[in-house]
């Protein structure tokens, strides 16, 4: 299957990427996810290794089941307001 | 029915305000967020405000509609605004309206520290020296729930 992965603000300059797709093997989870962004390079193993994800616009556990087409967002600290 | 909004464009604070108030209500409280100089005791020249909109939106109108049903304030407004803001500039606006004011008080905060818990939005800070940062965030919950205590107690 084949997710989209998504970077906002301090994570989009870490990995200098505002998105990318990722292919996994079924049955992969977001924490799967997290292992192959962070095993492509320096940049990306820059991200933290439990990052807050959002999966399909809604924050998920890092032990969430993804799906072929998901769009999994990395998200920062949050400082809205 | 609350209303919710993320925006590029300036905010219009009186546009909020009309959209509540009613002859039931006989408070009307307005909170605007303006952008500060200063920050840590270091001067601040401006803000950048960077979100993921469309989950943004996502979540605002969910803060909105949590905290019109605990407080009982249906006549709810809010709107977050997005992109590079001078100081002075209001980068979010809370309108709310009750019979009596504790309502509109406690749904007014609750809103705002929700805002300030779970909306994904992020905000760069630039100073009148030195490089601009990232301003130090709070970790959103991972099931995106409210928090228990949020908003200071009931009315």
């Amino acid at each position: 299957m084949r997710v989209q992965a998504r970077f906002f603000a301090a994570y989009r300059e870490l990995t200098g990427a505002s998105h990318t797709e990722v292919d996994l093997p079924e049955g992969a989870t977001v924490a799967d996810l997290i292992d192959a962004l962070r095993a492509r390079g320096p940049s990306f193993a820059a991200l933290p290794p439990k990052p807050a994800v959002a999966v399909n616009l809604e924050y998920a556990p890092t032990d969430a089941g993804l799906r072929d087409g998901d769009e999994v967002a990395f998200i920062p600290p949050v400082a809205g307001g | 029915m609350p209303y919710a909004e993320i925006t590029s464009e300036p905010l219009e604070p009186a546009g909020l305000r009309a959209r509540v108030g009613s002859r039931e209500d006989g408070a009307v409280l307005l909170f605007l967020g303006t952008v500060r100089n200063h920050a840590d005791g270091r001067s601040v020249s401006g803000m950048q405000y960077e979100g993921y909109e469309e989950m943004a939106l996502e979540v605002l109108r969910r803060i909105a509609e949590e905290a019109s049903e605990r407080f009982s304030t249906p006549n709810l407004a809010v709107a977050h605004r997005l992109g590079a803001l001078e100081i002075g500039e209001v980068s979010v606006v809370v309108a709310v309206s009750s019979p009596h004011r504790a309502e509109a008080y406690g749904a007014s905060r609750y809103v705002m520290e929700e805002i300030k818990r779970r909306l994904p939005v992020w905000k760069k800070e630039f100073y009148v020296e030195g490089a601009p940062r990232w301003v130090r965030g709070t970790v959103p919950p991972a099931d995106g729930s409210p928090a228990p205590d949020s908003g200071a107690g009931d009315p």
